[in-house]
């Protein structure tokens, strides 16, 4: 599994530098480094539909990004600039919290089964189940589309809201 | 929005058609192998993407494309519903795999989870296709 | 223990992000990382030392899957955050147009 810890320690320095950077475009590139490995990752962890998802859904992402980015700027002016108070002050607050949260999150990641040691109570009835009732060999597509597939119908809905508001901020005509 | 080179409008030509067909095999098998309607309907939408990337297209165009991307998502999602009331309507549950399981690992199986998986490959291709469009044609917007 | 303190980190500095930084596309990328960070912890947290993917190919074999429901979840989660982030930008680029500057505190300024 060293390749996993590879691509974790990957991850995390692009996505440190994808917020530190003064190019905006650079900063779009460090993104898709980082979803890109998150795609490798789900295939070291034998999640191949999620991996083909990711894939497909980074490169949308950063076409999206880029979109944005080429019709403004893309120099981040905001580098470099003197501290503000409000900002000392979130940084404060960041700080804080990431201390509270961190106690929080190592005593609830104890609690959780250790890496690679799933528990499966659930999953087991539709492993069991899944072939007999849906007839799908692939077990995802029948949690998603038969056992749950209330949620694939929220899913679609917040899609189809989310399209809803695209398209009515992109309108050319409107008060001004 | 303008085209790209030479090259890369030859290239899309000749590799459109392999990603169209890799996205409906995704989605047709989407209940055998690994893709379903996500990957598949983001796959399409993909490849749709990349065709006007490449080869630019005009306001007209695009308006005209983004009426035909809100049609198919309606449809895609009214499918959806579809396939969920008549469930509800032939046998009295919600969401209930109503059609005959057929033979297990062969294309036609698993009942309603091929109809599911096309409705939500329309929707997602559409709806993301469309998000696409109505950034790209925020071009009209900034410069005025 | 350590793979899922690294997805913790992640989440981490994409909060770093949206907290203190002034650029309203590195907010962006910051609500990015939190969804990269969660969607990668859950799959993790399925997985199962020597086990497969969750795909039949033999009916008659006893199965050694990893866990399916996280990935079953995450999957609708990939997609609905494409559609939050497509959304947020397109805030973000009614900001510009209105504003010309990706600087909250100029926006907030400017306001008045």
């Amino acid at each position: 599994m060293i390749e996993l810890y590879l691509f974790l320690i990957f991850m995390l320095i692009a996505a440190i530098i994808a917020i530190e950077i003064q190019d905006l475009l650079a900063a779009i590139i460090s993104l898709g480094a980082v979803g890109f490995s998150v795609a490798i990752m789900f295939i070291f962890v034998h999640a191949p539909d999620l991996a083909i998802v990711q894939i497909v859904v980074e490169v949308l992402t950063v076409v999206i990004f880029v979109a944005v980015v080429l019709r403004t700027t893309h120099v981040d002016e905001t580098i470099g600039k003197k501290l503000s108070g409000t900002q000392i002050l979130s940084i404060v607050f960041y700080a804080f919290f990431v201390i509270l949260f961190l106690t929080v999150m190592i005593r609830s990641l104890q609690e959780l089964p250790a890496f690679g040691n799933a528990t499966m109570k659930v999953a087991k009835e539709y492993i069991k189940l899944g072939l007999p009732q849906t007839g799908g060999a692939n077990i995802v597509a029948d949690v998603i589309l038969d056992f749950r597939a209330l949620d694939t119908l929220g899913e679609a809905t917040v899609l189809f809201t989310s399209v809803i508001g695209v398209a009515a901020l992109m309108r050319k005509v409107g008060r001004k | 929005m303008r085209g790209m080179s030479l090259i890369v409008k030859t290239i899309t030509n000749s590799i459109i058609g392999f990603i169209f067909i890799y996205g409906l095999y995704i989605i047709l098998h989407g209940h055998l192998t690994p893709g379903g309607g996500f990957a598949g309907g983001v796959i399409i939408a993909g490849a749709f993407v990349l065709k006007i990337l490449a080869f630019g297209s005009g306001a007209s165009a695009e308006k005209r494309s983004t009426t035909v991307a809100s049609i198919f998502e309606s449809v895609g999602a009214l499918l959806f519903i579809g396939v969920a009331m008549s469930g509800l309507l032939l046998a009295g549950t919600f969401f209930l795999n109503f059609l005959p399981k057929g033979v297990p690992l062969h294309l036609l199986s698993a009942g309603i989870i091929p109809l599911c998986n096309i409705a939500i490959s329309i929707k997602v291709g559409a709806g993301l296709f469309s998000i696409f469009l109505a950034l790209a044609a925020m071009k009209y917007i900034v410069e005025d | 223990m350590i793979v899922f303190v690294s997805c913790i980190i992640l989440f981490l500095i994409g909060l770093y992000a949206i907290v203190t930084k002034r650029n309203l596309i590195k907010i962006a990328i910051g609500f990015a990382f939190i969804e990269y960070a969660v969607n990668l912890l859950f799959a993790l947290i399925g997985f199962k030392r020597g086990a497969l993917a969750p795909i039949i190919t033999q009916i008659d074999k006893p199965h050694n899957f990893v866990d399916p429901i996280p990935q079953a979840l995450v999957l609708t989660a990939i997609v609905i955050a494409l559609g939050t982030t497509a959304l947020m930008l397109t805030v973000i680029l009614r900001i510009y147009n209105r504003y010309k500057t990706f600087d909250i505190a100029e926006i907030r300024k400017l306001k008045g």
